[in-house]
């Protein structure tokens, strides 16, 4: 074996051992990237109750539920006031956040406010928007 | 050191005839006044500062877990930035401590890395005031040595995108440069000065997941340089070449890019400028 072969042997062993270096557990909360995250699970999550309503209501009479808009408002309205209140917000804080990130991202989309000033003021607004109009919302 | 040559200075001063012994305490006397001085300097010289920094270990001569060694040095005898601490590190404490390094002056990208949760250059980093620091290698990069990362995929990302100017037409001026008007010339403002650090590509979580089927912001950014160039007759090829799913679409404009780049450039714009040309073609 040849000193070439012997240090291609000894770099791809090395290879198969090296690490992938810290990312997400190290990386610096921003609000960049945790508005991003937020807007995914905030989809996720609207878009899988959506979901999830619509196939449970096609299945309702197969199943014996009653998810008819009668039965569904008199089941909410024998909730506690605290229940009532925090099934408001669980809806109301992923709708307000991701429509109003959606908004800042469609400005993004028409190549505006990208410095790291306008991205930061927008992101914080969007914050601040959101816990206002779904606290709104929730007591209403 | 010169207080033991004034305790020597005395005895034989003593001994000596008077005329001689006062030019020898005069002689002292001037040292006495040096001594003094000398003596008041430690007290106005300021505390030892010290600071830990945690960094990032693995060698592949013993590929065990990777861990944080800590390393306490004094502020007060190092250079204001954190490339002067790691230098200082590996020339005082452990000369196994790997990185790369060469310009210390922001240019030539070698000094990459993950400093306090943020990528940056080490050579522009300031130091931060706390009492701890942690320094990383580039995030979701495969590491060959300590602070050392695999550049390779990264490298060939950028080599696809075709970075250099491609002609259909011969020059209008054979053998010389071809002209640009100064408004054209201002449209590479913002990408020609990226020297290619990777800071931007892996500060994003989305080449984090993706890191060999989306192209992430360095590359795109230079994608957009030729794409956007007055002089590249290949505009639209070059459009198709990046017009994928993965290659340019896996960009979710989260943007620690532009808050990553050391050189102050914003590859998230850049991107949507060829989004935009995508949709306009």
């Amino acid at each position: 074996m040849t000193a070439e072969q012997a240090s291609t042997q000894i770099l791809a062993k090395q290879r198969l051992n090296r690490p992938v270096a810290p990312h997400l557990a190290i990386y610096k909360a921003q609000v960049t990237w945790y508005l991003s995250a937020l807007n995914r699970v905030t989809g996720v999550i609207l878009s899988g109750t959506f979901y999830a309503f619509g196939l449970a209501y096609l299945a309702a009479p197969a199943l014996g539920w009653h998810l008819e808009t009668a039965s569904l408002v008199a089941a909410f309205a024998s909730f506690p006031v605290w229940a009532k209140f925090g099934t408001k917000l669980f809806f109301s804080l992923p709708f307000t956040f991701h429509s109003f990130n959606g908004l800042r991202h469609l400005t993004w989309d028409t190549g505006r406010a990208f410095t790291n000033r306008q991205v930061q003021v927008t992101g914080w607004s969007v914050v601040g928007l959101t816990f206002v109009t779904s606290l709104l919302l929730a007591v209403v | 050191m010169a207080t033991g040559i004034l305790k020597r200075a005395i005895p034989i001063a003593r001994g000596l005839a008077p005329s001689q012994s006062a030019a020898r305490l005069l002689l002292a006397r001037c040292h006495a006044s040096e001594t003094q001085a000398q003596q008041v300097e430690p007290k106005a010289k300021p505390a030892a500062s010290l600071k830990t920094f945690s960094i990032y270990r693995w060698t592949p001569d013993n590929p065990s877990k990777p861990e944080l060694q800590d390393f306490q040095i004094d502020l007060k005898e190092c250079g204001p930035m954190v490339l002067d601490a790691l230098i200082k590190i590996k020339n005082e404490i452990d000369p196994s401590l790997t990185f790369r390094r060469s310009c210390r002056e922001g240019i030539c990208g070698s000094c990459a890395m993950n400093i306090d949760g943020c990528n940056g250059l080490a050579c522009l980093t300031k130091i931060s005031d706390g009492a701890a620091s942690t320094i990383t290698p580039l995030p979701h990069m495969f590491v060959i040595k300590d602070l050392v990362v695999d550049m390779t995929n990264f490298y060939n990302q950028y080599k696809s995108i075709e970075p250099w100017l491609k002609r259909k037409s011969p020059s209008p001026t054979p053998g010389k440069e071809i002209p640009q008007s100064k408004k054209d010339r201002a449209k590479l403002d913002g990408m020609y000065e990226c020297i290619l650090c990777a800071c931007c590509s892996t500060s994003c979580p989305s080449y984090w997941w993706n890191p060999e089927s989306y192209l992430g912001p360095a590359a795109l950014l230079h994608a957009n340089r030729w794409i956007v160039d007055s002089r590249d007759e290949f505009t639209k090829e070059r459009l198709d070449a990046i017009n994928d799913e993965f290659k340019l679409y896996r960009c979710h404009t989260i943007l620690n890019c532009a808050r990553a780049c050391p050189k102050g450039l914003n590859p998230g714009k850049q991107i949507i400028n060829i989004k935009q040309l995508q949709l306009a073609k």
